[in-house]
């Protein structure tokens, strides 16, 4: 396991602030556009792909739970 | 569109009839080796195995070289290659040498980059150079080689395998007769009939978008370099490319839409006002007006019985990245000795393993590549396209956002992860590593490294860094010293630099100029046994 998922801020509560605050006032297409942008300079900022991959990984879990709580639901 | 041809006198050829033709059926000529398809892969692949003292039959069903310009970038590895064949210098002197690209998004430069950025090499990274004349040279230098039976419009329809061998029935204007061949080698293009004689697929995928390609006459000031734009003021929205060829032509390839309709968007009477656009002046004629669609493509095994499939007709790559005839050229230049080993005896035919291993390696490579730029050029996705859009505007102001920009990715040589490698058993900081192409490198009196390797002749070859003391090379094997009494002087030191070699250091080079395997201290016993991998004989 090459990604970190233990928490690293000392402040965490700023760290997710300072992400939402960022999106406070854009359209939905500025949101998204503004997370692709943040995305690469961070992944650039890693440069390492094999953590990238976990954290896409881990990301995309969050995809299939929802999908698989959708159809217990159902 | 027909194009105005200057060219056509001399790549016209004569349908001549061959006394293999005078043959009863049942008992057709045999032959080592029949190559199919005189395009620049059969042809330099023919021209490799004459060198060699093979015999071989080169089949085309055409009477004259192909239209237009096609591929129009050969690389520096195709460059090295056709110097072993003895055309470089002719290609060289004919076509436009590069090495520099810019990269422009809209109306501002995003980068520029250099893909030879050193000096002490003898060929340029790249040369544009008009297929035709590329093939037109090659056809004059089989006209030196005796051992090469160049026959026109001999069109193959009918292949039957057998267990060693394969039977061709071949039509010509005075009718059909058949060839009986060790090996054939399927050198036909994109629609190769060969395989689907064979019942093989071509599976991959064809993207949608329409790219249109124009190549016109004109003078113009432009510098020998490689521009490439996202979004231009003159084409809103899609890419285009802009790049020289020799006799003042141009290369401009323009993305449209998916939903554009071939005919329409071919008549030159719709593509004069877009290059017009582009150019800013209508002070140009048409040379060839082609429009496609990207595919990327590979057959599942290059092998079939005794036909081999190479180039084309083996895989197919979106064009951006000047990986088709390139990598065309290196299947050539993997098969040849490993084709002419196991027609001598010297390798068991299990060498040609090693050709489906490398270069499928290869053309996975080149797929992925292109793939990748073709999904830069035309996002699939309304999210992809807003990646896409990331990147450019990052570009702008970050080095890593350059970087990422994808308006095609140059072919270099792949490395080949293969059975035919021995591992390095010692530490090494740099240098060609094993499955790696052999570098160039200025040497004293015989100009370069590339030079001393093709001046010997062909085989495999021991790179070696004199320290005194005498490293005899296996019976077979050239030599090639660096410093040391009667070696190759290395005044630049860029030798033993490029190789990360001290004196002692020694590297096996495959006859096509890979690394086979390399030594810090190397002995006989290591060298014979990396020699005996290296031709398939474990």
């Amino acid at each position: 396991m090459a990604l970190s998922t233990s928490s690293n801020f000392a402040r965490p509560d700023d760290a997710f602030r300072a992400i939402v605050e960022a999106h406070r006032g854009l359209t939905e297409e500025q949101s998204a556009d503004f997370d692709a942008a943040l995305v690469l300079i961070l992944a650039n900022h890693i440069g390492d792909i094999d953590v990238l991959r976990e954290a896409i990984g881990l990301a995309k879990r969050r995809m299939i739970d929802g999908q698989q709580q959708q159809q217990q639901q159902q | 569109m027909a194009p105005a041809n200057t060219h056509q006198a001399k790549t016209q050829f004569g349908y001549r009839r061959h006394p293999d033709q005078d043959r009863p059926g049942q008992s057709p000529a045999e032959h080592p080796v029949v190559i199919v398809g005189a395009g620049p892969v059969g042809l330099s692949l023919a021209i490799d195995l004459a060198q060699r003292g093979q015999r071989v039959v080169l089949l085309d069903d055409a009477d004259r070289i192909g239209e237009g310009s096609r591929a129009i970038c050969f690389s520096k590895r195709s460059l090295e290659y056709w110097d072993r064949l003895g055309v470089a210098d002719r290609m060289v002197d004919k076509g436009v040498v590069w090495s520099v690209g810019r990269i422009f998004h809209g109306e501002s430069q995003l980068y520029q980059f250099n893909l030879l950025p050193e000096d002490g090499h003898k060929r340029p990274a790249f040369i544009n150079l008009q297929q035709y004349y590329a093939e037109a040279y090659l056809v004059d230098r089989i006209g030196d080689l005796p051992g090469i039976d160049l026959r026109w419009r001999n069109k193959v329809t009918a292949l039957e395998q057998r267990n060693d061998s394969a039977v061709l029935t071949i039509e010509t204007p005075e009718g059909a007769y058949r060839l009986h061949a060790q090996y054939v080698v399927a050198c036909d293009g994109a629609r190769s009939s060969l395989r689907q004689m064979v019942g093989a697929e071509f599976a991959g995928q064809v993207f949608e978008d329409q790219f249109l390609i124009a190549d016109v006459k004109m003078t113009a000031e432009f510098p020998t370099e490689r521009w490439f734009w996202f979004d231009p003021p003159f084409h809103a929205g899609r890419s285009a490319l802009l790049h020289r060829q020799p006799d003042d032509v141009w290369r401009i390839d323009l993305q449209l839409n998916r939903y554009a309709d071939p005919v329409v968007e071919k008549k030159p009477e719709n593509v004069r006002p877009r290059i017009a656009r582009m150019l800013g002046h209508d002070k140009f004629e048409f040379e060839w007006i082609s429009l496609y669609k990207f595919q990327c493509r590979r057959m599942d095994r290059f092998i079939h019985g005794r036909v081999i499939f190479a180039g084309d007709s083996a895989h197919q790559v979106s064009p951006f990245g000047a990986r088709g005839a390139n990598s065309g050229l290196e299947d050539a230049e993997n098969l040849s000795w490993k084709l002419d080993r196991v027609l001598r005896g010297t390798s068991p035919a299990s060498l040609l393993e090693s050709y489906h291993v490398e270069r499928s390696m290869a053309a996975d490579e080149n797929i992925r590549e292109s793939t990748r730029s073709t999904d830069f050029m035309a996002p699939n996705s309304h999210q992809e396209a807003r990646l896409r859009k990331a990147v450019l505007s990052l570009a702008k102001e970050t080095e890593f956002g350059k970087r990422m920009v994808n308006g095609g990715r140059l072919s270099v040589p792949c490395s080949y992860d293969t059975p035919l490698s021995s591992r390095d058993a010692d530490d090494w900081r740099g240098g060609p590593s094993p499955g790696c192409s052999m570098l160039d490198a200025p040497v004293a009196g015989q100009g370069y490294l590339t030079d001393a390797f093709r001046q010997g002749g062909t085989d495999f070859t021991l790179l070696s860094f004199s320290n005194g003391a005498v490293l005899e090379a296996p019976d077979g094997v050239r030599d090639i010293r660096i410093g040391g009494e009667g070696g190759l002087a290395d005044p630049s030191g860029l030798v033993a630099k490029r190789y990360d070699a001290e004196p002692g250091a020694a590297y096996l080079l495959r006859p096509d100029g890979y690394v086979a395997a390399r030594f810090r201290h190397p002995t006989r016993e290591a060298i014979a046994s990396a020699l005996s991998r290296a031709a398939g004989l474990n």
